[in-house]
């Protein structure tokens, strides 16, 4: 029992960052039809920046989180749409989903090249010690990534559906044409969504980075959890994309301990197939009709 | 004179030019993992070569030769460590230097062996040097050196009659395991859990528990430094408290640096540190330090004291000759006293493998602490 309360725990914390990250996915794809194949690589590249920004510029750990934030919102989320996704989306789905793919290649070999190949160790902001719950020692440092992933999912659901802003967005995602007429500046809302994107990628790479370590890699496995994580779910809805990503992390934990390690892997994988063949649209996904 | 007599002799002068510097040198490629899932140990295998090699040429070279050493990264891919030695042995080398990881050199050592080319390697599993390539030289333990001491260890210093092995599933990994098992079983202690993990795994909760739910007397890890020191962190975070016992790759100073706190009481053998309380190996130890502006772990070692034997052998042969060389380094047992960069004595036996004394540790408060000095294997 102890044993499983663990697992459970651990599983939610992985399944927490997953849905960071799949969030991100459903938000892009939402609003500017962007499927981001350098998600991972998102969620690796913010570590760096606090890195750098405590190794060159000689910041306090919560200083060059700081930092670290303000340059994924600036990289990640601006740079990103007014460099790679507005020339290309216009050519359509595809060529983004192969530049996007060649981003996440040109961001793994830059950090490779100008930081570091080797993995390195991230500050923690949060204590490393345990609870005792039921005979199970459950760390702190998981109840924290847990708390965090709930908190940021709680402030954008409210931001999208308390504010005007949020309203705006939604109205944006739903119908662009019409939102356009309303007099809704699409434009800045689109930009809107790709800073949450950054931000979120940002939160998932301070709270996995002190357990992953730093390391060029990280984000190989991590976006293609997280791609899969939002198809499980629903491409379409943001709590699709939570769901999806905690249920990946707890099976994902559950079949490393019972089963075997080595297939773990390709378990995602196989809730993928079964989910494209007997629910197209995703556990919680609505079932949408495109014209092509 | 004719145009073409001008080129002639032209184009011939510089070839005689080009000529004489090559002879001037000696060519000894560094072959290793600079990036990928081996990087922390190639970049220190590399960066204590390159050291040995600088102060070398710097008091003028081996017999009067500078060395010079091209560097190639593996990328950690057997594939492509094999295209990588074959394109240093295009360009005609003395010796070949590296790779660290097991799985690389087992796929290219042959290709070293047809060239008859001697290859200094950093690998450890235990079958490299048992394939009767007599052109394979080690510069730490293989894992049949290794692993009777760490069983000896748990058995008569834990008294342990239960254990858990948690390894990495490459060719390290399963070596290593392989070897412990049979020596577990010759002590009469069980192995109650045994969990296999992936080369470049990120995730170890799933693990953690496995082997924790073991209750087992120690908890053996044997995994590459940066896996290693995931787990550690994991292990700290479920607050395992079972005695983890490992090699060289639990306590080297990469993944102490890497877990953090979470390293502390971690124990085991370790053939190489630069901890050992060695003065010629502390002396390293600085030196290294003051270059590279970090501590290395036991790979720099394995570089630095890898060009510094083939020196001596190269010397005490009085010739630059290959196969004279594979032949004079088995059966070679360098001391200090000869040769001040092999900082500890060494021998090496007829299949390569590496003899010298050896240290149990265990870290605390941040850093290595060798807690007895083990003695060469064979007298």
């Amino acid at each position: 029992m102890a044993d499983l309360l663990q697992l459970l725990v651990a599983g939610l914390a992985t399944g927490g960052i997953y849905a960071l990250v799949a969030i991100g996915f459903v938000l892009l794809w939402q609003t500017s039809q962007t499927i981001n194949f350098a998600q991972g690589e998102f969620v690796m590249l913010p570590a760096f920046f606090v890195l750098a920004a405590m190794k060159f510029g000689g910041l306090s750990f919560p200083l060059a989180m700081l930092v670290g934030l303000a340059v994924s919102a600036v990289v990640l989320g601006l740079l990103f749409k007014r460099l790679v996704v507005d020339p290309i989306i216009r050519h359509g789905v595809l060529p983004l989903v192969i530049s996007t793919i060649a981003l996440a290649i040109f961001f793994k070999e830059g950090v490779k090249e100008f930081y570091a190949a080797d993995a390195q160790p991230f500050p923690a902001a949060w204590a490393t010690t345990n609870l005792s719950l039921g005979g199970a020692v459950v760390s702190v440092q998981s109840l924290v990534i847990i708390a965090a992933a709930v908190a940021a999912v709680a402030a954008l659901q409210y931001f999208l559906a308390g504010t005007r802003t949020g309203r705006r967005m939604q109205a944006t995602a739903q119908n662009p044409a019409l939102a356009r007429v309303l007099g809704i500046p699409v434009e800045r809302m689109i930009l809107y969504t790709f800073l949450i994107n950054a931000a979120l990628v940002a939160l998932a790479s301070f709270l996995v980075s002190p357990i992953y370590l730093a390391k060029f890699t990280n984000g190989e496995t991590l976006g293609l959890v997280a791609f899969v994580a939002a198809i499980v779910g629903g491409f379409n809805q943001v709590r699709g994309a939570i769901v999806g990503g905690l249920l990946l992390g707890v099976v994902d934990n559950f079949v490393a301990a019972y089963w075997s390690a080595q297939y773990r892997a390709a378990i995602p994988l196989f809730l993928l197939i079964a989910v494209i063949l007997f629910r197209p649209q995703g556990l919680l996904g609505r079932a949408e009709e495109r014209t092509v | 004179m004719k145009p073409w007599i001008r080129t002639a002799l032209a184009a011939a002068l510089a070839v005689g030019a080009a000529t004489a510097t090559a002879q001037q040198t000696v060519n000894m490629p560094i072959v290793i993992e600079l990036s990928g899932a081996g990087a922390v140990s190639g970049t220190n295998f590399r960066d204590g070569a390159v050291l040995a090699i600088d102060e070398i040429n710097a008091r003028g070279g081996i017999l009067g030769r500078k060395i010079v050493a091209p560097q190639s990264d593996t990328q950690s891919n057997p594939g492509v460590s094999r295209a990588q030695v074959q394109k240093a042995i295009d360009g005609n080398p003395y010796v070949i230097l590296g790779p660290v990881f097991s799985g690389s050199v087992k796929v290219n050592m042959i290709l070293a062996q047809q060239a008859e080319v001697p290859q200094i390697t950093g690998a450890e599993a235990a079958d490299i040097t048992q394939a009767g390539n007599p052109y394979i030289f080690r510069t730490s333990f293989g894992q049949q050196m290794s692993m009777p001491k760490i069983a000896n260890y748990i058995r008569d210093g834990l008294k342990a009659k239960t254990v858990a092995v948690l390894w990495v599933n490459n060719d390290f990994g399963k070596g290593g395991r392989d070897t412990f098992i049979k020596e577990m079983a010759a002590r009469n202690i069980k192995v109650v859990a045994d969990v296999s993990t992936e080369s470049g795994q990120v995730d170890f909760a799933a693990d953690v528990v496995k082997v924790k739910g073991a209750n087992a007397d120690a908890i053996f890890v044997y995994t590459n430094e940066e896996e290693s020191a995931r787990f550690l962190r994991e292990a700290r975070k479920q607050g395992v408290k079972t005695p983890l016992i490992g090699e060289t790759t639990l306590l080297g100073q990469k993944v102490i640096e890497l877990a953090g706190e979470a390293a502390n009481g971690v124990r085991g053998h370790v053939g190489l540190t630069v901890d050992a309380p060695v003065a010629p190996v502390l002396a390293f130890r600085e030196r290294f330090f003051k270059r590279y502006n970090y501590l290395p772990d036991h790979n720099g070692l394995k570089g630095y004291t890898g060009v510094y034997a083939v020196k001596h052998a190269t010397e005490k042969i009085g010739k630059f000759d290959r196969k004279l060389l594979a032949k004079t380094m088995h059966g070679l047992t360098i001391t200090p006293e000869q040769e001040p960069g092999i900082l500890m004595e060494a021998t090496w036996d007829a299949n390569g493998d590496i003899d010298r004394i050896s240290f149990l540790a265990e870290v605390v408060d941040g850093k290595q602490k060798v807690v007895s000095i083990l003695p060469k294997l064979r007298k």
